[in-house]
């Protein structure tokens, strides 16, 4: 219960200063959309050449990448922690952060909490309203529920990954380049796993599951029976790798010691 | 012409400092590599050609591009743009050099640097990965020597344009999220032009965008061919022309009406 009070406290100094600079605020919304418009007009051009990518048609694609953004959004929106070695370690900021009497974790995430990257998951949720209306999907009241499922799911295996990735400077004090290599990597997750090689697709469902953010959960919605198994295993996934991240980070801290003054 | 020879080096041992940075930017480009050529294999699937390129043509062109990319990208219009900020811009301005002038110097510095240390490495280690295929022919390589030494004209006068629009509004972030949006469209590095449907190619012959990545890749994967590669070079010339225009007038107005804050 105090943790929910914290939240809704933070976000609403959070809406404060956005509301401040109403124009960035507008600049940054635009450059998101023009951003995610980037990668459908890829989707788009490309298949004004074929007609099948592997057996998957333009709107199942246009329906992946849909539903990529919307986990995708709300990873952004809460666990924006690209900066952590620098902004925490390095600085020392996290001494602050340990000193008060919630989760240092919990306390990150509020404190990077950027709440316009949500508008992402808005255009992802119209980008699947197109293709799934075009390709006459059958939806059961269910659904929904499964939809939030999945959504957090893979939101959990994105934030498993990459609060992993962040706990590594507990341990070593290097600036590290394997965030933004990271992030390249999850953009494999976009397109429907049976492109890639054998190996790569062992290492996107079970090793970097980004596999698990596009293509499988929206298996489900397509009705492609052959991954059910797969899509059903996503919110399995993101809790594992999520509570692992959890782990790591805990031991972590433990190790801390503080750079900053 | 000794000072700008000077700044080039300066900014290549700068960049020298940090190289250890570019081993991971090599994995990074091979990332970015390997997720189009798994793209691309699916999409030629079955297919020996699309416009009149085959899949091997294909795969070199992205590992070209995007090679080519860590020779002409740089970031002189953020650099720019934060010298405003700061108000830096005003202790430039007295020294007795071109400030434009200095600020591409130290874009040619960066990307000689990513050149030998990211490029080269990297196509290395692409053609390990990837089935590459490279052009014997002497001519092709000349022609595409000169065409990304213009890529890198033009993409930096593009980028002097965008810095020295920051004069007239401070505050120009959306300006150049919009340009970069543009440039990875309508420059080829993503799509080969000749994919986009006819309008679109129509529209993009008015703009400078295809000779930053397009051009050169499409003469170093010889899919243009004699009168075609002339006509992309020409292409690439006049427009790197065309744009010291805006760029000079813009600059004149500039400097008038600079108001230093700070600095």
């Amino acid at each position: 219960m105090f943790y929910v009070s914290v939240f809704f406290q933070y976000m609403g100094q959070y809406m404060k200063t956005k509301l401040q600079y109403r124009a960035d605020l507008f600049v940054e919304f635009i450059s998101d959309l023009m951003f995610q418009a980037v990668n459908l007009i890829f989707i788009l051009v490309i298949f004004g050449h074929t007609s099948l990518l592997h057996g998957w048609t333009r709107d199942e694609m246009i329906f992946i990448y849909g539903f990529f953004l919307v986990p995708f959004a709300l990873f952004g929106a809460f666990f924006n922690i690209w900066d952590f070695n620098e902004r925490y370690i390095v600085r020392g900021e996290l001494d602050r952060v340990l000193t008060r009497p919630v989760h240092s974790l919990f306390q990150i995430v509020l404190e990077r909490m950027e709440l316009e990257s949500l508008l992402g998951g808005v255009t992802g949720i119209i980008i699947m309203m197109y293709a799934g209306s075009r390709l006459h999907l059958e939806l059961h009241w269910y659904d929904l529920f499964v939809f939030i499922l999945f959504v957090v799911g893979g939101m959990l295996v994105y934030a498993g990954v990459f609060i992993s990735l962040a706990t590594v400077s507990f341990w070593s004090d290097a600036r590290s380049s394997i965030m933004p290599m990271m992030y390249n990597i999850s953009n494999y997750g976009r397109y429907p796993i049976d492109i890639y090689n054998r190996v790569i697709r062992y290492v996107l469902t079970w090793v970097l599951p980004f596999a698990f953010v596009g293509v499988y959960p929206s298996a489900y919605f397509l009705g492609k029976k052959e991954w059910y198994i797969y899509s059903f295993l996503t919110p399995v996934v993101g809790i594992v790798f999520f509570v692992l991240a959890v782990f790591l980070w805990n031991a972590g801290v433990k190790r801390y010691r503080g750079a900053g003054n | 012409m000794d000072k700008y020879m000077e700044m080039i080096r300066i900014r290549f041992l700068m960049m020298l400092a940090y190289r250890t940075n570019y081993y991971t930017g090599i994995l990074i480009y091979c990332i970015n590599i390997g997720a189009y050529y798994f793209l691309w294999s699916a999409i030629y699937s079955g297919k020996s050609s699309i416009q009149g390129m085959s899949i091997e043509q294909m795969t070199t062109y992205v590992a070209v591009s995007w090679m080519a990319r860590a020779f002409y990208f740089n970031n002189i219009d953020r650099e720019i743009a934060m010298e405003i900020k700061e108000g830096k811009v005003a202790t430039e301005l007295i020294r007795p050099y071109s400030y434009l002038g200095m600020k591409t110097m130290q874009g040619l510095g960066e990307g000689i640097f990513r050149l030998l240390f990211l490029s080269l490495p990297g196509v290395v280690v692409t053609a390990l990965l990837f089935p590459l295929h490279f052009s014997m022919n002497i001519t092709t390589w000349m022609y595409f020597i000169l065409s990304i030494t213009l890529s890198f004209i033009i993409n930096s006068e593009l980028n002097l344009l965008a810095g020295v629009v920051t004069f007239f509004t401070l505050n120009n972030e959306g300006l150049l999220r919009a340009k970069r949006f543009i440039i990875d469209l309508f420059s080829g590095l993503i799509l080969p032009i000749s994919f986009y449907p006819d309008w679109a190619q129509q529209a993009m012959k008015y703009f400078p965008f295809q000779g930053i990545s397009y051009i050169p890749s499409m003469i170093f994967t010889e899919s243009f061919q004699g009168q075609a590669i002339i006509n992309g070079l020409m292409f690439q010339l006049i427009w790197s022309v065309i744009l010291l225009i805006p760029i000079q007038v813009l600059w004149k107005l500039a400097k008038k009406q600079l108001v230093i804050q700070g600095g």
